[in-house]
């Protein structure tokens, strides 16, 4: 927290002091705002404060809004839009991170890290189904762990966001029942739970009501110490979520068949595969009036994708292969306009 | 220097500068209230259409099949800020009298912090909930209520607490709004003539009995002024509310359950919204500023009724 104030302060600055010459404006997203509020700082710094990038992390909704309203410069949002609502709004979109949402619980007395939760349970849990820790379906599960007798409070977000699509994208597709009743969406009508006020919202209530079950983006998972649920995936296997598992559900993804980089790594096949992985998704506008702001755009997104890496891992995200992000590069070649030339970078 | 009747500060012409400044200035504010409402109106026009009259009374929130009603939401509102005003009413009443009563260093220090109070911005409130109250409620208060005072058996008390909720958020609220209500009792105890009070010490009335049926029958008018200023700022509070109520649009099944007032309902989707969605909010916006105008037009018609229009506050 100190961190970021220091940085948030250091930012404040920095655009005090020295007047950039290009800024660039972003909004959206609060699932990868970590890494693009690092990126964002170390960036202007390599341009020697002559480039400078701002992102509000307001939300995938409202990212997708302003920059269909043009009034940011990129847009970054966690469900993406499909090819028809890509070419309506003139939009080009392409993948930035892979991360992955996680289960968190607060649990007094359980050691952290252990409990294990297969589809079904998983999805009764959040449909109100089961209501309590020692539930005998939770006990089959966790042989060896003891388990409290305590009621289970369902925690969610109250806000409309990318990372409850995920998720609910997740429960639609391992219950039926789920996707009938509740079924998938940014903001969907919750059957049970509190919600909380985006991701720091989540972990705050889990941290506070023992009992609790939440999820959130892994990364503040990690920051507010929290245990986090292994989970069956689609292999039958238990896997734990880590960077390596969310790297693993990548490796299926056919991108070359997927217009607008449409992709969706739910529930993923593969032994490792970390089942509700996520990919966080960059939108520009197609038509770029400035052309030295839009080279500076992408020159900005290929620096995120090659020198920005190593900063996105270690705050646990999963930078895409390079393969995916040739085909980003190809596809920026393809869309991206500034007159009546595509942009040099 | 010969000709000043000519330039702009001939005193004719500074008069009449001032009066259209003026004029203008105190015109902005019926304008602006008015292009509120016609804003609200035209905003949350579609969500009339789709849900018509319904929509005050429907209970369902559902972002996925586009199903809103607003009942929730109401519901939730006025039932904080009926709780908050019981909590805050007391103790803001026996403060003011208190302060009015209180050796003039003491009292002079004591409405300080009073003022203080009231400047402190809802967030910081909320924050304190959260870390603060919400745990207290969910260990200590809320069993203690439940189970060794055994409240719970009552129905619409509530058995089981997580800490969250409209109790735990009413509380908040009443803290909010004691200081702002406790200000304006005492500035009205205040007014209370001086020979009154000491007429009444003079026959043998003790300091209840002054406080009784002198100096409260003489403010009770600016009593019910504090109350509706209390009152509107419970009615809209956000941030406070909306970090402890739990966010759940459901109508409350008892007093530690979840729920949703229409300000957190607001702050939660809004930056998101549009479509359908986005009207519905609209009209949210719209059923609070009523809210809150029909509590101002009640608290005048109350006020001129008893004669209160002597700039007493």
């Amino acid at each position: 927290m100190k961190k970021l104030f220091g940085m948030a302060a250091a930012t404040l600055l920095s655009f005090a002091v020295t007047a950039a010459e290009i800024s660039l404006d972003g909004a959206g997203a609060s699932f990868p705002a970590p890494v693009y509020r690092v990126w964002s700082y170390n960036y202007g710094e390599s341009t020697g404060n002559r480039v400078e990038v701002n992102y509000q992390s307001s939300g995938s909704g409202a990212g997708i809004n302003q920059i269909k309203e043009k009034t940011i410069d990129f847009g970054g949002s966690d469900n993406p839009l499909t090819k028809e609502e890509l070419d309506k709004a003139n939009l080009c979109q392409f993948p930035m991170l892979a991360g992955g949402v996680v289960v968190i619980v607060n649990l007094r007395g359980v050691k952290p890290n252990t409990l294990k939760l297969d589809q079904a349970t998983l999805a009764d849990i959040f449909l109100g189904k089961i209501k309590g820790w020692d539930d005998p379906r939770i006990k089959a599960l966790n042989p060896g762990v003891k388990l409290p007798r305590v009621r289970i409070t369902v925690v969610r977000r109250s806000d409309s966001s990318g990372t409850s699509f995920i998720f609910t994208n997740y429960l639609s597709k391992i219950s039926k029942e789920w996707a009938d009743r509740v079924g998938c969406g940014p903001a969907v009508n919750w059957p049970v739970g509190i919600g909380g006020q985006k991701n720091p919202g989540v972990c705050n209530n889990v941290a506070r009501i023992n009992g609790a079950i939440g999820y959130t983006e892994y990364t503040y998972a990690v920051e507010a110490k929290l245990s986090m649920v292994s989970l069956k995936n689609k292999a039958g296997k238990f896997v734990e979520p880590k960077p390596e598992t969310f790297r693993a559900s990548g490796a299926h993804a056919d991108w070359k068949n997927a217009p607008g980089f449409y992709m969706l790594l739910t529930d993923q096949p593969g032994d490792d595969s970390w089942p509700i992985t996520g990919l966080t998704y960059i939108l520009v506008q197609r038509n770029q009036p400035d052309a030295k702001k839009a080279a500076a755009l992408l020159n900005y997104f290929n620096w995120c994708y090659t020198t920005g890496a190593s900063a996105a891992s270690k705050l646990h995200y999963v930078p895409l292969p390079e393969e995916v992000v040739s085909l980003v590069r190809n596809a920026w070649d393809a869309e991206i306009r500034s007159g009546n030339a595509s942009v040099k970078y | 220097m010969n000709d000043s009747g000519k330039t702009l500060l001939n005193p004719a012409c500074t008069d009449r500068l001032f009066r259209i400044a003026a004029a203008g200035s105190a015109l902005l504010a019926p304008l602006l209230l008015a292009a509120l409402l016609v804003q609200l109106g035209i905003g949350s026009a579609p969500a009339w259409r789709e849900f018509g009259p319904g929509f005050l009374i429907g209970t369902e929130w559902d972002p996925v099949r586009n199903v809103y009603g607003a009942l929730p939401a109401i519901v939730g509102t006025l039932l904080t800020t009926a709780l908050a005003l019981l909590f805050a009413i007391p103790p803001a009443f026996v403060t003011a009298l208190r302060l009015v009563d209180a050796p003039p260093g003491i009292g002079e220090i004591l409405s300080q912090a009073l003022d203080l109070l009231a400047a402190i911005p809802s967030v910081i409130y909320g924050m304190w909930g959260l870390f603060v109250l919400v745990p207290i409620m969910q260990d200590h208060v809320q069993p203690f209520l439940s189970d060794t005072l055994g409240l719970g058996k009552i129905p619409f008390f509530g058995e089981y607490g997580n800490g969250f909720g409209f109790l735990t958020a009413s509380l908040i609220l009443a803290l909010m709004i004691l200081p702002y209500i406790s200000a304006v009792m005492r500035n009205v105890f205040r007014m209370t003539p001086a020979v009154l009070r000491e007429s009444a010490f003079g026959i043998g009335c003790t300091r209840w009995e002054t406080a009784k049926d002198i100096v409260m029958r003489y403010g009770i008018r600016g009593l019910l002024g504090g109350i509706f200023i209390g009152l509107g700022r419970a009615l809209g509070e956000t941030m406070a509310v909306l970090f402890v109520i739990g966010n759940v649009v459901a109508l409350p099944e008892d007093l530690y359950a979840s729920g949703t007032t229409i300000a957190a309902t607001l702050a939660n989707n809004f930056a998101e919204a549009d479509g359908i969605l986005r009207a519905v909010l609209f009209a949210l916006g719209l059923i609070l500023l009523l809210l809150a105008l029909g509590v101002q037009v009640l608290a005048h018609y109350y006020l001129a009724l008893t004669g209160a229009g002597r700039g007493e506050r």
